[in-house]
């Protein structure tokens, strides 16, 4: 029994029309399994790709640890994102990030003990005028944020904790 | 404040994502012109006299860079539009996608048209979810309309557009590592030549724009060759979107003509800076062009000739605003470790001189630092500019090492007092 879904295999398989060439289903492929597998690809998904894509394994592996959304290990169901870059930081993402890690007892960078919340500290996301901001998985942009605001995004997420897939 | 007439975004309050909302407000009538009436030959001709530049940073002539494409029949030939946008500080393209994408798709079908192409790859940055389904569902609703796919409006035209999702890598915005990532490869810039019009992606003619230059597309058609120059300055032609972020009352995309006064965008459009507040530095253009003193920046208008002639560049216009708080040293440490992270590692001097930039500046920030540490980032940045296979390098030296020969002062103080003179009143990094 595979990794992936035969489900699955078909939405990736589904989107091969439009390219020229397999492989160029790579990156959106990988973002379907993430999103089936609680934002990250579990292992033996990636030679599972490959077949599919008719690839090496290490050349989906290798893009894999590339870009910054692909995780390989375990994330939060809801993995926070909040963006430290510049505009966000005069805007006061510090404090923003300090209230969500005092809040979960966790460092950005780790997920909490019961695997619900994860923190991350990332450039920038493109939403500088409503800063500051964070991304939850890849939902819309919650922005224009304070300190204040995080026990509340925190109560907001808990309570989608029965819904399933991301 | 003279009235602007503006044709990127929707006004205030209004998303034109719909077919129809778009289409009331002479959308795809550009389309329809190119399409049945105009020759492909002469839609180039009048984008090139248009004077339109390039949106995403390096203000290339459109026209030109359409003009590249080989006369040769290999088909098919690719549109690459770049949406990766990650420059920090960018936010226009965004709210192109989210707020006006049938404009995007008018611009790739009338420049499908004009450049016998037959397919357009929007490479948008993972992160976009809400212009990721705008786009989506504005293509879809193109399609069924008869503006994409088979012999469009009666032309011949068979056309499609896609919509491709990063996965958070800054390097992706360069043309040739957007390429490689589209094909399914880490996102490392391609050795040019060949360039993108001869072997682009999967090595067939390709040309390649930011998301604003093609939404511009449509405009040069609907107010003509002379309508749009009117616009703007003689080499800086039309508006553009200023994302205007930092210490500012009103932060925000402020859609201007390019030529626009630095000094107007931040204190008329975007409201000033907090009370009692005085400016001290300004980025232009996203944290890869040079920072500005304030004397500078209100002295400048928002143009390429004003701006190269100033010491900067225009780059995606992303206006980053910096008060009397703000410790510039820290400004300088966060631009130096974005590009630590974002750095692809082909190449030496960026992936060692990065890191090297981001040492010395932690260092300096923390007090560690040495008088010594300015000069060997005054050497360091020299050997990463002009050296590599891209620019993220020469962003790199340009967006940290401005900020020590600009303010060299400042970064003298924090080495003398060990640490940052203005701690107390500054942002946190």
């Amino acid at each position: 029994m595979g990794v992936l879904s035969e489900e699955l295999k078909q939405r990736i398989a589904d989107e091969f029309p439009k390219y020229p060439e397999k492989r160029a289903v790579l990156l959106t492929a990988l973002h379907f399994i993430q999103a089936e597998h609680d934002g990250w690809i579990p292992p033996g998904a990636s030679k599972e790709v490959a077949e599919l894509l008719e690839i090496h394994q290490i050349d989906v592996e290798e893009v894999i640890s590339f870009y910054s959304l692909f995780h390989d290990e375990p994330v939060g169901k809801f993995h926070i994102q909040v963006c430290a870059n510049l505009s966000c930081c005069l805007a006061g993402a510090r404090p923003l990030i300090r209230a969500f890690e005092e809040k979960l007892d966790i460092r950005s960078g780790e997920v909490t003990e019961d695997g619900v919340f994860s923190i991350a500290e990332v450039e920038c996301l493109g939403s500088c005028g409503t800063a500051p901001m964070l991304q939850v998985n890849n939902e819309p942009f919650l922005e224009n944020l304070k300190p204040d605001d995080v026990p509340g995004i925190l109560d907001k997420l808990r309570s989608r904790l029965g819904e399933g897939k991301r | 404040m003279a009235a602007v007439v503006r044709y990127l975004l929707p006004p205030d309050g209004q998303n034109w994502s719909k077919l129809a909302d778009y289409k009331k407000n002479g959308g795809y009538a550009a389309a329809e012109q190119a399409l049945r009436e105009m020759k492909p030959e002469d839609i180039g001709t009048a984008v090139k006299a248009s004077g339109l530049r390039g949106r995403g940073g390096a203000g290339f002539a459109a026209g030109i860079k359409w003009s590249f494409l080989p006369n040769d029949g290999r088909r098919p030939r690719y549109i690459a539009c770049n949406g990766d946008e990650s420059e920090p500080g960018t936010y226009k393209d965004r709210q192109i996608i989210e707020r006006n994408p049938h404009q995007l798709i008018e611009g790739l079908l009338i420049a499908a048209r004009a450049n016998t192409i037959d397919a357009a790859y929007v490479y948008l940055r993972g992160e976009y979810r809400t212009g990721f389904d705008n786009l989506r569902a504005a293509i879809a609703e193109a399609k069924e309309a008869g503006y994409l796919g088979k012999n469009i409006l009666g032309s011949g035209l068979d056309f499609e557009i896609y919509v491709h999702r990063g996965a958070g890598a800054y390097i992706c915005g360069e043309e040739t590592g957007l390429m490689e990532s589209l094909e399914g490869r880490k996102g490392q810039p391609r050795k040019r030549p060949p360039f993108p019009a001869v072997a682009g992606l999967w090595k067939q003619p390709t040309i390649i724009n930011n998301i604003e230059t093609m939404t511009q597309v449509p405009y040069v058609l609907r107010a003509g060759v002379d309508g749009y120059k009117s616009i703007g300055t003689e080499k800086s032609t039309g508006n553009t979107i200023f994302g205007v972020s930092g210490c500012v009352m009103k932060p925000g995309p402020y859609e201007l003509p390019l030529g626009t006064p630095l000094r107007e965008i931040i204190f008329e459009h975007a409201g000033g800076l907090r009370p009692g507040r005085t400016l001290k530095a300004v980025i232009p253009g996203g944290v890869s062009m040079p920072v500005l003193t304030a004397e500078t920046a209100m002295q400048v208008t928002m143009d390429h000739d004003t701006l190269q002639k100033n010491g900067t560049l225009l780059g995606t216009g992303a206006v980053i605003v910096m008060d009397d708080t703000v410790c510039l040293v820290r400004a300088a440490l966060v631009i130096a470790r974005f590009f630590r992270h974002e750095s692809c590692g082909q190449c030496t001097q960026c992936r060692e001189g990065t890191g090297w930039l981001h040492k010395l500046m932690q260092g300096i920030e923390r007090g560690t630092g040495t008088l010594r540490d300015l000069d060997v980032i005054e050497d360091v940045t020299k050997y990463m500019e002009a050296h590599t296979i891209c620019a993220l390098s020469d962003a790199a030296a340009w967006g940290t090492g401005y900020f020590v020969r600009r303010f060299r002062p400042e970064f003298e103080a924090h080495i003398e007092h060990k640490g940052c003179p203005l701690a107390g009143t500054s942002f946190e990094v």
